[in-house]
């Protein structure tokens, strides 16, 4: 301050006034709710529709909901609890016959003493799809692989384990997580093996059968590795008659010397037993894990140069989606029984699971040929001048391309397959909705449920599905950082 | 896992066509090499067949099971139970899925001639009814006259139902329902005035409803459904089995032979027509490929058809169902059985 206006000095404040608040509109609540629900006039009708609509479902569905039983031995006990506790003619939930029918909702009639089985390959499940799904993230992959193993070994515990499976899922977490820490590729040998012990865990019997299924691929591999390398048509056409000699007249008698000299025997179960959430699992984990590469067989054949591999991809996609999934899933339940020879045992949940999967590759090939179409032209002319040959450049460079594109569209058809599902129950299956609920309500304690039994499948379902969605944001977050 | 499971469509269709079709036809081998009955059953109906929160199947269809299961392998738990619907019960059993059909099935012409299976008998006498809440006022269905009526589709009910307000020169408005479930809830709701399905049906329905006395079950009879067990047609020995088990149970209700007195009956019964049943005098079990005792075996299951009457459907259980047409012939009911000689 200069000394030409020392006059003026004590006009001056010498002091700032303190910082006011912003106008009482402008900010807090208040602020946010003239930000987000009523700005303008439209938003603003908006919000009261919506908190109509709200209010009017919770009016509607809160006292039923809170008036909830669950402990009762019928409907009948329901209906008297209900009407002591809350007066006559109050309506409430009768979840009681969640509490005591939930074994069935989600394993069916898979036996009691069994059920350890089923969620030791869930467990296992886990360890088998963390190389996959999560290859890049060691901490995920941790943390998946931690909180899993712990839950599973929990629920086993629940669920009156035999001593050893316990003692071998410690173990074999133990042996995951240090793989997956210091040598994470080599945790694919339980990717590829995973099939062979969920099979053998799920339906049981002797696990040198499954073995030696596998065995066939060995016999192969070991065929193309013993001709030499020039000949690698005639190589291919040695392993492939090998394994199906193998497969044909070997693996039994092999097997059956095997389990007489070292017995690995599990109680067999049958697959009509398999009922609820583990069919709606076993059918979907098997769908979804052969459609995606089938369906990136049929897109790449759809594109193809070659003239009758192209109409018959053509041909096959457009025939199975012009065919609803309930025709498919008729013709494997009775069709095929005409064709087949009586007496043949050609089991249910494959045949299902057969046709889901075709059904799913033929909406998967045309998802992953929408991202084919959408890489750039200068990616394949890329290829071509780097050399590669045609399998190289899908391997390398189009497919991962084309693969992250798809995203979206591969785990949309993900859900819809695994909330179809369901439709076994239209061909005898117990699914968890329809088949699990219609025989539920046949014994006359539970008969006039209606609500209760959708509520809690609902619920299921859509933990599921949304893990499955938010799954495939996660990837799309992860695969994008690496793109830039 | 099974064998067959992993290749056995390529390997079946290869290898063993012919020896397969040398089986067909010969439903008794196939039972007894397998030691198991694989009985087609509906996949719930209260009452009728219903597993239990065990996984143990009960009921009225699932008792005929049962005994053919013990005539036939001498133990009535080797049945394995094959829950089948609307849809896929004929094709199952006629593709050899399953080895009888035990499911509340129509004996109807063109089931029995068109779809080449066999009944192999009646086991109840069902009928369509109509129930109406009472507040509704109706004390006969011929006073339904433009209601709107709960009716599940793609069944006989449907067509009967139509049938009947045509002949009565009646309207009426349908509300088309998937399950029996849903039909309740929709009667519950008021979406309809009348719910309508077989008499047994209803009865089990209104019997489950809060307030039973609220509803009243019509007079009216609408239509004619025998229901029973069924067979493939073409093996007719395994018909005549399966014939005759039933047969046994009822013909064991008319000599009053039951579960309880079965084996002291079976050594001091003066009355020949029993001892014939039992196997004490005569040969018939060797007429049908089986050994003296099936007939014994058999009611020794389940009892005999009153027992089993009572025990699922009966006026005891929850359902309550009188026997009325389904009372023995010599009590005035449909109940016959063809005589043992």
């Amino acid at each position: 301050m200069s000394e030409i206006h020392a006059q003026s000095v004590p006009y001056v404040r010498d002091t700032m006034l303190p910082p006011a608040a912003p106008p009482s509109r402008q900010t807090g609540v208040v602020r946010w709710l003239r930000m987000n629900l009523f700005s303008g006039w439209f938003n603003t009708v908006l919000t009261i529709l919506g908190i109509g609509i709200i209010w009017f479902l919770f009016h509607h569905f809160w006292p039923w909901l809170s008036h909830s039983v669950w402990k009762a031995d019928s409907v009948q006990q329901c209906r008297e609890i209900i009407a002591a506790r809350w007066g006559e003619g109050a309506t409430g939930g009768c979840f009681a016959v969640i509490r005591e029918r939930w074994h069935q909702y989600l394993f069916g009639f898979y036996p009691r003493a069994g059920y350890w089985r089923p969620i030791m390959t869930m467990g296992l499940l886990f360890i088998a799809i963390t190389p996959v799904l999560f290859s890049v993230s060691p901490a995920i992959r941790r943390w998946v692989l931690a909180a899993t193993g712990l839950i599973t070994i929990l629920l086993m515990g629940v669920a009156e384990t035999p001593d050893w499976s316990v003692i071998l899922m410690w173990a074999l977490f133990g042996i995951a997580l240090l793989m997956a820490e210091y040598a994470p590729r080599r945790l694919f040998i339980f990717t590829v093996l995973y099939p062979v012990v969920a099979i053998w865990l799920l339906w049981g019997g002797s696990l040198w059968y499954p073995l030696m299924l596998l065995a066939g691929f060995a016999v192969g591999y070991g065929v193309i590795r013993a001709v030499p390398p020039r000949r690698s048509g005639l190589a291919t056409f040695l392993a492939i008659a090998a394994a199906v000699i193998w497969w044909l007249f070997l693996a039994e008698p092999v097997s059956g010397l095997l389990q007489d000299m070292a017995a690995m025997r599990l109680m067999p179960v049958d697959s009509n037993d398999f009922g609820g959430f583990l069919l709606a699992v076993v059918i979907g984990v098997s769908g979804i894990a052969m459609s995606l590469p089938l369906g990136i067989v049929l897109a790449l054949a759809r594109r193809s140069d070659m003239f009758l591999v192209h109409i018959f991809s053509v041909i096959f996609i457009e025939f199975i989606r012009g065919v609803p999934l309930i025709t498919l899933l008729f013709v494997a339940s009775l069709l095929l029984n005409y064709f087949l020879p009586p007496g043949t045992n050609f089991d249910i949940i494959l045949r299902v699971i057969i046709m889901v999967t075709i059904f799913a590759a033929a909406y998967m090939a045309e998802v992953i040929r929408g991202g084919l179409a959408a890489l750039p032209r200068g990616q394949y002319e890329a290829a071509d001048s780097l050399g590669l040959n045609y399998w190289q450049a899908q391997r390398l460079i189009i497919l991962p391309q084309a693969l992250k594109i798809s995203i979206p569209g591969i785990v949309g058809t993900f859900i819809g397959m695994f909330k179809d599902t369901t439709l076994v129950g239209l061909i005898g299956l117990f699914d968890p909705l329809k088949g699990i609920s219609d025989f539920v309500r046949s014994n006359f304690a539970w008969k006039g449920i209606y609500w209760e039994p959708f509520i809690f499948v609902g619920l299921i379902f859509f933990v599921i599905c949304f893990s499955m969605s938010r799954y495939s944001m996660y990837l799309e977050r992860r695969l994008s950082r690496e793109n830039r | 896992m099974k064998r067959t499971v992993c290749f056995g469509a390529a390997v079946a269709t290869l290898l063993s066509t012919g020896a397969g079709f040398a089986d067909e036809g010969d439903t008794l081998a196939e039972v007894k090499g397998r030691d198991q009955l694989i009985c087609g059953v509906n996949a719930g109906l209260v009452g009728f067949a219903s597993p239990d929160a065990n996984g143990n199947w009960t009921g009225f269809d699932i008792a005929i099971c049962k005994a053919v299961a013990a005539a036939v392998l001498g133990d009535p738990t080797k049945v394995k139970y094959v829950p089948t619907t609307g849809q896929t019960r004929f094709t199952a059993l006629a593709s050899g899925e399953v080895d009888i059909l035990s499911r509340n099935s129509t004996w109807t012409f063109s089931r029995d001639t068109d779809l080449n299976l066999d009944f192999a008998g009646i086991n109840y006498y069902d009928g369509q009814g109509f129930m109406v809440p009472r507040s509704l006022g109706v004390s006969s269905a011929k006073e339904l006259g433009g209601a709107t009526i709960c009716i599940q589709t793609g069944t006989t009910t449907e067509l009967n139902l139509a049938d009947y307000f045509r002949a009565n020169n009646m309207e009426y408005q349908p509300v088309n329902i998937d399950s029996n479930a849903e039909g309740e809830q929709q009667y519950m709701a008021g979406a309809c005035d009348a719910y309508t399905t077989d008499a047994s049906g209803l009865a089990a329905t209104r019997a489950a409803f809060a307030n039973p006395d609220d509803h009243i079950i019509l007079p009216e009879i609408i239509s004619k459904e025998p229901l029973g067990p069924v067979v493939r047609h073409g093996d007719n020995n395994w018909g005549d089995i399966v014939r005759w088990t039933l047969y046994a149970l009822i013909a064991a209700e008319e000599y009053g032979v039951t579960s309880a007195n079965i084996d002291e009956l079976a050594s001091n019964s003066e009355n020949p027509e029993v001892q014939r049943l039992l196997g004490t005098t005569g040969d018939l079990g060797a007429m049908i490929g089986l050994d003296a005792d099936w007939a014994k075996r058999a009611i020794k299951a389940s009892g005999n058809y009153g027992e089993i009457f009572a025990k699922t459907i009966g006026e005891e259980t929850p359902i309550g169902l009188a026997r009325g047409l389904n009372a023995q012939w010599t009590q005035g009911g449909l109940i016959y059985a063809m005589p043992f000689r």
